[in-house]
């Protein structure tokens, strides 16, 4: 035996002997991961909060978390001798006199946005091949949690520089606050021990960045692949994938090869954003002062939506007894948001309360055979794509030669009727698709090769399927695949109705071809 | 024919098919270089970036195209730690890809529900348990816990109470009172009518009792845009009116919205507009909201000049600035 044998020999028996691992990594070396491309969606996330963490840890070393007022005195000559918080002149002397420091901030932006990205492209993929239905409703939850607090994480990093871009959108932030009925005035000062904006905020978001959220995430993203290690990852259908197996490649060494191979793509890739496109300049804006303001204040794009509601709101507010209720506040930046991250968090719930489904399902759903979910799954980003055109309303405006009021009405009337029509349309689209589908398999491929008949007539051939496609474009025909009948009992009343009503919308599927179907059409062939 | 309808049968999983590194030793060896290649592009990733943390000036500019001028040690730094990661992964990837084994395998899931026994076993267990320690019968101890428990969390929550002071007056007084000087923002120096032109805009502040030191908190409320119109422009009531002078009308700056600075003025049609949310204030008609989410009109500050012919504030504000709270009487604006 050679010499570095021997040695990890001797350490994995000393290992071992005190905690049995051999037996674990011996299961779980040759454990079986199913392959596709957006089974990295979820990867990508992981290794950007990775990247988050690291070069975090590094901007913690130069960054002062204080608003104490200091004189600038650096190398970036234009705002020599202003006053501005220690906050902002450090990041300053970060992006200008550390070697690597704007770098390091730059891949840590950059890094914040993929970030966020992969998590909204991930529960995409999740949502709209069923991915969150039983047994995976706990990591559903998981997930909207982290999504929900990746908001809150990055607007409080890219606050923590206290320029006047940032500033602004604590501002906005305080008077949201400001605006809860009865308890608001005092919880804005509670947050920010005082009077907007006083001293105390950024050495409070900075902790809540720096430690708390990130521990939060740490344990909830451990939970998270707990759970898809213990319940074994989805798959997609197929010829020799059920329900009962997972079909893919093992752990050692193919796994660890592409997912470690691909943490390095990640964080190279997001090394070249941080590398050439410069972000968050905050140089070029100046440090915080409530009396002023940049012209195209923007928010990073996972809050635009955000920002696109408050500006569509409507002038309401109530005055009544001697107290103020700003529903123009309220309801966009608070009601709204909380019923549609509400609703999403409820809907493997919802779904299954009218299907009456409670089966466990390994397999995907391709998009197009669950139409009503995946109608309902457009609908939703239409309507959140309208809200994030309109938080860009003056930038848009400007770019295209509109006005702002034009923007901002198509997106007052817009919100209300194009998300249903969209639902319409994508219904219809998946319909048509499974149609396609069933075409495909009776019919066979289209080859373009076109041939002359002895009588003239000009046929394309058209060459069937494999046995495997045709089974992959089929197998979700199974009775009651989408939704069960319910008891008749279970429908009674006006929930019961609206259960009845929901089951019916979303069973509604264009029947998949069978073996019996293209024997019969053989039949009439010849 | 038979009325059975047949489905189609799942052809189970496809034979392997053979790549050429797995047949041919050639392909494998070119393999096998190709990833060496990456593994050592990475290397040479690694060697640039610790030259240029050693050797480029940190102050050196270089000017590229479509970037512009771009700090050359930053960008050499950057496309190092690129090519350090990225060519690791690359190659690893290109390793899992063409050598290492790519026959799908198959494993067996389990069910996760327990099975029927265990679940009984447990009920049994945690009922013989419980009862052995009371925990239906003895209710006094439950509810008392209960109630501790309830309690407990309430001394956090107490002791976040320091976190701030109250805000007392804060949201509805300003530094304006009457007789208080505008003074221009940021030269600190006080105006006279004659220093605005017509069209003209200005920040100002109020002067603060000496020895006062101005701080963000002030200026958060205390910030008033003038503008100069023609008097013949203004369509406003007597009052509102008798509050401008000479054609110099005084707003708060603080969006009634959500706080921001309103800061865009257009000239040609006497509008302001706050650049966050695109409220849009008419300044002739006192800056009441023709546009966007803002509720009420930016609150109008009486101004008047001195005896040393200085504007300066006639009374302080007549209702809260700045964006809405619960306690603010709106009754009157």
């Amino acid at each position: 035996m050679k010499p570095t044998q021997k040695a990890a020999g001797a350490a994995a028996n000393y290992v071992d002997e005190r905690t049995g691992a051999a037996k674990w990594l011996k299961k779980n070396l040759t454990k079986v991961f199913p392959d596709h491309w957006s089974f990295m969606l979820g990867e990508i996330a992981l290794y950007s909060f990775i990247i988050l963490l690291l070069t975090g840890t590094f901007l913690t070393f130069w960054f002062d978390p204080s608003q104490r007022e200091v004189i600038y005195n650096g190398s970036y000559l234009p705002l020599n001798g202003l006053h501005m918080s220690a906050a902002y002149d450090s990041t300053l002397r970060l992006s200008f006199d550390v070697r690597g420091g704007l770098l390091m901030r730059q891949i840590h932006h950059w890094s914040a946005l993929i970030f966020m990205s992969a998590i909204v492209a991930h529960l995409f993929r999740v949502f709209f091949t069923g991915a969150f239905r039983k047994p995976r409703e706990f990591n559903w939850l998981i997930g909207v949690g982290l999504l929900t607090f990746g908001i809150v994480e990055g607007f409080l990093g890219y606050s923590l520089p206290d320029d006047l871009l940032s500033g602004t959108g604590i501002r906005i932030a305080e008077a949201i606050l400001q605006a809860i009925p009865v308890v608001g005035s005092y919880l804005s000062f509670f947050a920010f021990g005082g009077a907007f904006p006083g001293t105390a905020f950024i050495p409070r978001i900075f902790i809540v960045h720096v430690l708390l959220l990130p521990g939060l995430f740490l344990a909830l993203i451990t939970i998270h692949l707990m759970l898809v290690w213990y319940q074994k990852h989805t798959q997609y259908p197929g010829p020799g994938r059920t329900e009962k197996n997972v079909v893919g490649y093992p752990l050692m060494p193919v796994y660890m090869a592409k997912a470690g191979g691909f943490f390095f793509v990640v964080f190279g890739v997001t090394a070249f954003l941080g590398a050439v496109a410069s972000i968050n300049p905050i140089w070029l804006v100046g440090p915080y002062t409530p009396g002023q303001i940049s012209a195209g204040s923007q928010p990073d794009w996972y809050m635009g939506w955000l920002d696109g509601l408050v500006r569509a709101a409507p002038p309401l507010e109530t005055h009544a007894f001697g107290h103020t209720i700003s529903w123009n506040i309220l309801i966009p930046g608070l009601i709204l948001p909380g019923i549609l991250f509400t609703g999403m968090a409820l809907y493997p719930f919802i779904e299954s309360w009218f299907t009456g489904d409670k089966r466990e399902h390994h397999l995907l759903d391709r998009p197009r055979n669950a139409p009503n979910r995946t109608a309902l799954g457009v609908t939703s980003i239409v309507f959140i794509l309208i809200t994030i055109v309109n938080g860009g309303n003056d930038i848009i405006a400007t770019h295209f030669h509109l006005t702002i009021n034009g923007v901002m009405w198509f997106t007052r009337v817009g919100l209300f009727v194009i998300p249903p029509i969209a639902f319409v349309v994508t219904k219809r689209v998946c319909l048509s698709l499974q149609r396609s589908d069933r075409d495909l398999v009776l019919h066979g491929r289209e080859t373009g090769r076109l041939v002359m008949m002895p009588n003239g007539e000009m046929l394309e051939v058209h060459e069937p399927l494999s046995d495997a496609k045709k089974w992959t474009l089929t197998q979700h025909q199974r009775p009651e695949a989408l939704a069960a009948p319910l008891p008749a009992s279970a429908t009674v009343g006006l929930k019961g109705k609206l259960r009845a009503r929901m089951n019916r919308a979303h069973a509604t599927q264009i029947p998949a071809p069978t073996l019996t179907d293209l024997k019969e059409l053989g039949e009439g062939h010849h | 024919m038979s009325n059975q309808i047949e489905r189609f049968e799942d052809p189970g999983l496809p034979a392997h098919v053979h790549r050429n590194a797995d047949s041919d030793p050639l392909a494998a060896k070119r393999a096998e270089r190709q990833v060496a290649i990456l593994f050592m592009l990475s290397a040479l990733g690694t060697v640039l970036t610790i030259a240029a943390y050693i050797y480029v000036k940190s102050d050196k500019y270089v000017y590229l195209p479509i970037m512009g001028s771009t700090n050359l040690q930053q960008i050499l730094l950057g496309l190092g730690l690129t090519a350090s990661t990225l060519f690791i992964g690359l190659g690893a990837i290109q390793w899992a890809k063409k050598l290492m084994p790519d026959q799908e395998e198959i494993a067996e899931r389990h069910e996760f529900r327990s099975k029927e026994v265990d679940r009984d076993e447990l009920v049994a267990a945690f009922k013989e348990r419980g009862g052995s320690a009371g925990l239906g019968r003895r209710s006094l101890i439950k509810r008392s816990l209960g109630l501790s428990l309830g309690l407990v969390g309430l001394s956090p929550l107490v002791l976040l109470r320091d976190t701030g002071p109250l805000p007392k007056k804060f949201f509805t007084t300003t530094d304006w009172t009457a007789g208080t000087r505008l003074l221009l923002d940021p030269a600190g120096t006080p105006i006279k009518a004659s220093d605005l032109e017509v069209g003209a805009v200005a920040q100002v502040l109020p002067e603060l009792p000496a020895g006062t030191e101005r701080t963000l908190e002030n200026t958060g409320k205390d910030a008033v845009l003038l503008i100069r119109l023609r008097p013949e422009d203004f369509n406003l009531d007597p009052q509102k009116l008798s509050w401008t002078y000479q054609g110099i009308i005084a707003f708060s700056k603080i969006c009634t919205h959500m706080g921001c600075a309103v800061a865009l003025y257009e000239q040609q049609t006497h509008h302001l507009l706050c650049p966050c949310h695109q409220s849009t204030f008419d300044v002739t008609r006192g800056a009441k909201v023709i546009f966007g989410p803002a509720a009420r009109p930016l609150p109008q500050l009486a101004i008047t000049v001195d005896a040393d012919g200085y504007l300066v504030a006639v009374q302080p504000f007549t209702v809260p600035i700045g964006p809405s709270f619960w306690e603010r009487n709106s009754s009157n604006g």
